[in-house]
């Protein structure tokens, strides 16, 4: 099933939390919607379900306008951060629960009812355990629960509310995996949110990023990281560095020195330069590039950061060097970005 | 690894780095027994001097036994109507943003705080043949004041805050996420009540209940005036104890005394036994 969300405005009171957003997700796609908290990504999943009502514009399932349709007529399947699994409920009788609600007519036989839940537990990988209580159950399990329950009901989509927010790190990866697996395996359009960007580039065919109630880019994890295409998703998707920079006659100026980088095409004018740490090139001397004098050096994990203060403003930059790298021992390290991207300044203040 | 095997039964809770637990142990226990246990023994002690066969005489003597239905069958009825509306209550408070909803947050308390004898009297001026209300539904054939209908309306409005504040706090509680949850999976409004909210509140229900029946089986002051006590008829245990102890009559007061401890301890049992049970199911 296609979404499509048309040029949809959300207010809370006066304030706006979705700017005229506007979004279409494929049919049997793994989306991810990712932004720092208060950039709109959980309004934006409820906005889909039903659970909110857009101030003003429309979302469509396939052609069927559904805004007009109410949260129980959209059959979706919502999961939820804090699992919302019903606590006087057996397992099995949580993931039946919404076919049990269904009017008599369109209400499978109670056997079937139990036979769908044994099926489904098969598929979360939670066998035998549908006499228990969800109090009795750990959070991946209970998460496994919830969703088992929201695919209960066939839904023509599946939204999932930062899935795996509360839970640890391990039980997080392992999680990730088996959505992707269920995903493959039951091809439901899928709209998740999550804050964690390592989640969203790793799971989703294609990320949204957020920020402000906006949408600042959609791709897949090699676009939103190769190509950033604002500043603030260069700044947040990945590590980055940034210099305020100027830009005269096609070559990028830090204060009064050209640092051999040509920018054709690229308006003159003050901008900001934004590379990622490890995408560099060391140099030995320095006629047109980065030269700057070793702040501070910190080890992380398999390589070493080391921070550089440059030019008269001494502004501080952070790169990235093998451990074992010689330039990391003396105090001034000159070297040019490999990748990188100017924002001109008035990119950034737009936003 | 010096692995000790956890020993099953009763254990002393290990001592935390707070300290005083001998301290406070020793004096909660103390109290307890001072205030409780010794008069619930003397009691039971007196009851049991009177031996077997006067003991029961005296309890199925039919005034008392009319007594006993009269005060816990009132109170039964009471709690289940503070069950219900006390819920309503509870939910409007919880849900519902109101101009005056701290008024009436407040207002529900009133019942604790009021004497009971106050209670009683306002009551029995609102419900007597010739009262606002009781001049009201009295043509249709409605007696209130002097009837057990009259106890039951004391000992609702004595109760209803027992309901309200035990269920408020739980319905706090719940996640708006379970309700929203109901909803994508296709339950209607009712369901979502019906057969998520009221079963996750059950607990809480019946605590209300249990507190609000107590307290009007024990209840005295509001009563005695709406009631007209009538023998057989709208008179109430308690009132009788005082009856009995008045004409001297000790070990009467002692017998009936002796049948609401038991009858009212195996009732809270019961309540307590469910709870223990909804408590390990839904944790």
């Amino acid at each position: 099933m296609q979404v499509r969300v048309a040029n949809v405005r959300k207010e809370f009171d006066t304030f706006p939390a979705l700017h005229d957003v506007s979004l279409e997700v494929r049919s049997g796609e793994l989306i991810a919607l990712l932004g720092p908290s208060g950039s709109g990504k959980t309004t934006l999943l409820r906005l889909i379900a039903g659970l909110e009502q857009p101030t003003t514009g429309r979302i469509f399932f396939g052609e069927e306008d559904a805004s007009a349709k109410s949260i129980r007529e959209r059959n979706v399947g919502f999961v939820f951060q804090h699992y919302a699994l019903f606590r006087h409920m057996t397992v099995a009788d949580n993931i039946g629960f919404g076919l049990k609600v269904r009017p008599a007519q369109t209400r499978p036989a109670s056997a079937e009812i139990r036979k769908r839940a044994t099926d489904l537990l098969d598929l979360v990988q939670l066998s035998g355990l549908e006499k228990r209580y969800p109090a009795q159950l750990s959070g991946g399990q209970r998460q496994r629960v919830a969703l088992a329950r929201a695919l209960a009901i066939e839904p023509k989509v599946l939204l999932l509310d930062e899935p795996f927010g509360a839970l640890d790190a391990q039980v997080r990866r392992d999680l990730r995996r088996w959505l992707r697996e269920i995903h493959e395996a039951t091809g439901h359009t899928t709209v998740f949110v999550t804050h964690d960007q390592e989640e969203a580039l790793e799971l989703a065919d294609r990320v949204v990023v957020m920020s402000q109630g906006r949408i600042e880019q959609v791709g897949t994890a090699d676009e939103v990281y190769d190509t950033p295409n604002s500043p603030f998703v260069y700044g947040f998707i990945g590590d980055s560095s940034s210099l305020p920079v100027r830009v005269e006659d096609d070559q990028v100026w830090l204060g009064e020195r050209p640092i051999g980088l040509s920018a054709p095409g690229l308006p003159s004018g003050p901008g900001t330069l934004f590379f990622r740490p490890h995408d560099i090139e060391l140099l030995d001397g320095c006629s047109g590039c980065l030269a700057g004098t070793v702040a501070a050096s910190r080890r992380v994990a398999g390589t070493r950061r080391v921070e550089l203060e440059i030019g008269g403003q001494r502004e501080r930059v952070e790169i990235e060097l093998p451990v074992d790298h010689p330039a990391a021992q003396k105090s001034r390290v000159a070297f040019r970005p490999r990748k990188w991207k100017v924002f001109p300044q008035s990119a950034i203040q737009g936003k | 690894m010096t692995a000790v095997p956890a020993r099953a039964g009763w254990r002393f809770r290990q001592p935390s780095v707070i300290p005083g637990f001998g301290l406070t142990l020793g004096l909660s226990l103390a109290y307890l027994t001072l205030i409780i246990l010794i008069p619930l023994s003397g009691l039971a002690w007196r009851s049991a001097s009177l031996g077997w066969p006067q003991f029961w005489t005296l309890v199925t003597d039919s005034r008392t036994v009319n007594a006993l239905k009269i005060s816990f069958g009132t109170a039964l009825a009471a709690a289940a109507v503070n069950v219900v509306f006390g819920t309503v209550v509870a939910w409007v408070l919880v849900r519902y943003r109101f101009p005056g909803r701290r008024v009436v947050d407040a207002m529900v308390d009133l019942p604790f705080a009021l004497p009971t004898a106050v209670a009683g009297i306002a009551l029995t001026t609102l419900y007597a043949p010739n009262g606002w209300i009781g001049a009201l539904v009295g043509p249709l054939g409605i007696k209130v004041a002097y009837t057990p209908l009259g106890i039951v309306v004391a000992l609702v409005f004595i109760g209803l805050p027992f309901v309200v504040r035990t269920v408020q706090p739980v319905m706090e509680e719940i996640d708006r996420e379970v309700e929203e949850a109901a909803a994508t999976l296709g339950a209607s409004r009712f369901q979502t009540i019906t057969r998520v909210l009221f079963p996750g509140l059950a607990p809480a229900i019946v605590t209300g209940f249990a507190l609000a029946f107590a307290r009007g089986v024990g209840e005295y002051g509001s009563v005695i005036f709406i009631a007209g006590n009538l023998p057989n008829i709208s008179e109430i245990a308690p009132l009788l104890i005082i009856i009995r102890l008045e004409e001297y009559n000790y070990p009467a007061a002692t017998a009936i005394a002796a049948v609401m401890l038991i009858i009212s301890f195996a009732m809270l049992l019961v309540i307590n036994m469910l709870q223990s049970w909804s408590r390990k199911r839904y944790g």
